[in-house]
């Protein structure tokens, strides 16, 4: 060690904004999130105007709380920790702040477009095209800014927090490219690339690796750095949490289907998503047993320190749901489970649990530190946890109980062999539930406030150390030099690994390349009567699809007795070949729509979309009145049936030019129905167009011969 | 399903890149050590004096 010792700086400013924006967002998110739970409990909340209905609000609770607050707690967490695991200044100034700037110029993007309806209507990827651009742009960035820190590190050893933060990166990476494949149409509307099943797949795929790594391994990674540096004792396990990284990150990826048990994917592709759930209890479980293994012999430390309390709680949540996890992965739990406020509950657990309470006890280790001070008040931090705990058990239980009910409810026969209970009855009757789990949203709220007023006063009472010095010596230059030296003469001396490397550089690229028209050729109905929509049910899907539909309604009929019996007709899978995007959903807080058409007449739709109660008293949907005034734009019509050509839905050569004559004259048949039930209104008004859709929906295979559909899936 | 093609590719990609990045890791003597990097991050090497 005869090595020089070079001197450095800490940045904590990034780290000082990057909590700042968690912390800012994390309340916006939780605040949206408790006006959506309001409004299922008090449908009026919905206040009647089309930005802030629940189906707008929910996609703006989840994306604010998973890309804002956690997203910008990862960041925070990672600059803090790489800079130190790494003995370096992150790579570049520029780069950081770039970063800063520009993932906090998406979450306001995210917010006002999600707001304005521009959605692509997948779960957690609804941001339109140009965000998405600007997400794979501003991910770049923090990947060149983290592997040149790698790159030009002081220390050799990279610790097992540093390899989470890498699996993440190139993992989000590649799963937000693949799911984003769209179409754009206009600058905030497109169409996914894959249809139906295929986007289905592909979008639980990513929805599933979001969860593992956007909110799962990169918080590991900060779990590993923060809860030894606060209790002060080296982790339970080094080797354990080798082991624990790479069989996550191995058995992650292949869990998505499990998302999809008992729709019309494939049955080989469920069971493969299903062993692998199952398997992925064990590198979970040891992660967080070595996280609290950690406290062993420091558990007098627990009882006193804020911090290691919220950072227990924090990793027996992360224990819990991924218990859980696998436990809904099994066919039999997951075929109750499924569409019920259960899956409600057990994200919240991962969400509240884990990732809230694992960034408030970072919150308050780190804050102190880089402002030279301490923490102002102990005593509002243990207040916090209480009140936040509380606030858990609270929106945990109830959602819970009301998802045990909807499934049983949903299932339950009379001995006469018909349904026992009308759908209405099974929401009016977990109306409590919903009410009580606002009330454990706010008060996991004010602990936040709490927070906020505590680290407020830290901050005031101490100064923000800028630039932290350093000292440690440089690697020395034989072993690996600066990374491009070492890189270079590796490649050089193995030109067979080389032309290796790049071949897999070479396919990937081709295999992106071939991806759109691979799939586009696949789109092949099996199902002879399933035809494309005509341009009025095209506008009202788009309108579907705006409006967040999915949020509250499936469209996907499963083969159980009670799901034929109250919606008709099991799903298969050809029914969907033109749906760009599916919209099967996730969760049933309304009744599945898979064939709603023609099941009620056009004014019944109309009045019920005008108020839903005067249709099904008691409803809880919010009145979408607004679409009774609001005119259709026909003049997206032609870019859209071009696009869809594009995609292969088969209209005849030149349709977008007399696509709206359709339009129109379909538009009129609808308006004379409803003058019929003494309904007056005109043709050009969004309603018409939503009605349309509601009505061709699963009605087109009543029409295929019996053959076609009797062995389908 | 030809999408399931795909995803198993890029999944397979992934899987062989992660296994790539374990034996590079494992060859290149990062686990050779298992007890000390778990001490080291305990010690600051910031010089601010209290």
């Amino acid at each position: 060690m005869s090595q020089q010792l070079e001197k450095f700086y800490y940045d904590n400013k990034i780290v000082k904004w990057f909590a700042y924006a968690c912390v800012f967002w994390g309340v916006i998110g939780m605040v949206v999130g408790l006006l959506a739970a309001l409004q299922l409990v008090f449908p009026s909340l919905n206040m009647n105007y089309s930005f802030t209905t629940f189906g707008r609000v929910r996609p703006v609770h989840t994306n604010a709380v998973i890309f804002a607050f956690v997203g910008n707690g990862i960041f925070m967490g990672a600059y803090y920790a790489l800079q130190r695991l790494l003995k370096a200044r992150m790579f570049s100034d520029k780069l950081s702040w770039l970063h800063w700037w520009g993932w906090q110029l998406i979450i306001v993007t995210a917010a006002v477009t999600l707001l304005a309806g521009y959605t692509t209507g997948k779960e957690y990827a609804e941001l339109e095209w140009p965000v998405d651009i600007a997400i794979t742009l501003v991910w770049v960035i923090f990947g060149i800014n983290m592997f040149g820190t790698i790159l030009t590190r002081r220390e050799k050893h990279l610790y097992v927090g540093i390899w989470f933060f890498i699996g993440t990166w190139i993992t989000v990476a590649i799963l937000h490219i693949v799911n984003s494949f769209e179409l754009p149409v206009s600058l905030f509307k497109s169409y996914s690339l894959y249809a139906g099943v295929q986007d289905a797949l592909v979008q639980w795929w990513y929805g599933h690796n979001a969860v593992a790594f956007f909110l799962t391994t990169p918080y590991l990674g900060l779990m590993y750095y923060f809860v030894p540096k606060a209790a002060n004792r080296p982790v339970y396990s080094y080797r354990w949490s080798i082991i624990h990284f790479w069989a996550l990150i191995f058995i992650y990826i292949w869990a998505g289907p499990h998302h999809l048990l008992y729709t019309a994917l494939p049955d080989w592709a469920q069971s493969l998503g299903v062993v692998f759930s199952v398997m992925l209890i064990l590198p979970s479980w040891g992660g967080m047993l070595n996280g609290l293994f950690t406290l062993r012999g420091a558990w007098d430390k627990v009882r006193e320190d804020a911090v290691l309390k919220f950072f227990v709680v924090a990793l027996t949540c992360y224990g819990m749901s991924t218990f859980e996890g696998p436990t809904l992965s099994l066919k039999s739990v997951n075929a109750i489970s499924h569409f019920t406020d259960w899956t409600i509950a057990h994200v919240h657990v991962g969400a509240l649990g884990w990732n809230g309470f694992l960034t408030f006890g970072i919150l308050y280790w780190l804050i102190p530190r880089i402002f030279q001070t301490k923490l102002y008040s102990q005593k509002w931090a243990h207040w916090h946890f209480w009140i936040g705990t509380l606030g858990i058990i609270f929106y945990a239980i109830p959602m819970y109980w009301a998802g045990f009910s909807q499934a049983l409810m949903w299932k339950e026969f009379t001995p006469e062999g018909q349904l026992k209970y009308q759908f209405l009855e099974t929401v009016t009757h977990i109306m409590p539930m919903y009410a009580l789990r606002s009330l454990g949203g706010t008060m996991y709220l004010l602990g936040a406030l709490l927070m906020i007023v505590n680290l407020v006063k830290t901050v005031k009472s101490g100064e923000l150390l800028e630039n932290e010095a350093a000292e440690a010596a440089p690697l020395p230059k034989v072993l690996d030099g600066d990374g491009h030296s070492y890189w270079h003469s590796w490649i050089e001396r193995r030109p067979i690994q080389m032309l290796l490397l790049s071949a897999v550089f070479v396919s990937i690229g081709g295999l992106f390349e071939l991806i759109p028209t691979f799939l586009i050729k696949s789109n092949i109905p099996t199902i002879s009567t399933v035809k494309p929509y005509t341009p009025l049910e095209l506008q009202g899907r788009d309108i579907y699809i705006r409006e967040g539909c999915y949020t509250c309604h499936s469209q996907m009929i499963r083969p159980f007795r009670d799901e034929v019996v109250r919606y008709g007709e099991y799903s298969k899978a050809g029914e969907f070949v033109y749906d760009h995007p599916f919209q099967w959903g996730s969760k049933r807080t309304g009744p599945d729509l898979a064939r709603i058409g023609s099941k009620y007449p056009d004014s019944w739709h109309y009045n019920h979309m005008m108020e839903p109660s005067l249709m099904s008293p008691g409803s809880i949907m919010p009145s979408y009145s607004f679409l009774l005034e609001s005119d259709l734009d026909i003049s997206s019509t032609p870019a859209k049936i071009r696009a869809m050509q594009t995609l292969g839905v088969p209209y005849p050569e030149g349709y977008d030019k007399i696509a709206n004559d359709d339009l129109k004259k379909q538009a009129d048949e609808i308006v004379e129905r409803l003058s019929k039930d003494k309904i007056r209104t005109v043709s050009n008004k969004e309603i018409i167009a939503l009605i349309a859709y509601l009505q061709r929906m699963g009605t087109d295979i009543k029409a295929a011969p019996k053959s076609e559909t009797e062995n389908l899936h | 399903m030809s999408v399931m093609i795909i995803l198993l590719s890029v999944s397979l990609l992934v899987a062989a890149g992660f296994l790539a990045a374990f034996l590079w890791s494992v060859k290149s003597g990062q686990f050779d050590d298992s007890v000390s990097p778990a001490h080291k991050i305990l010690f600051e090497n910031s010089t601010k004096q209290k």
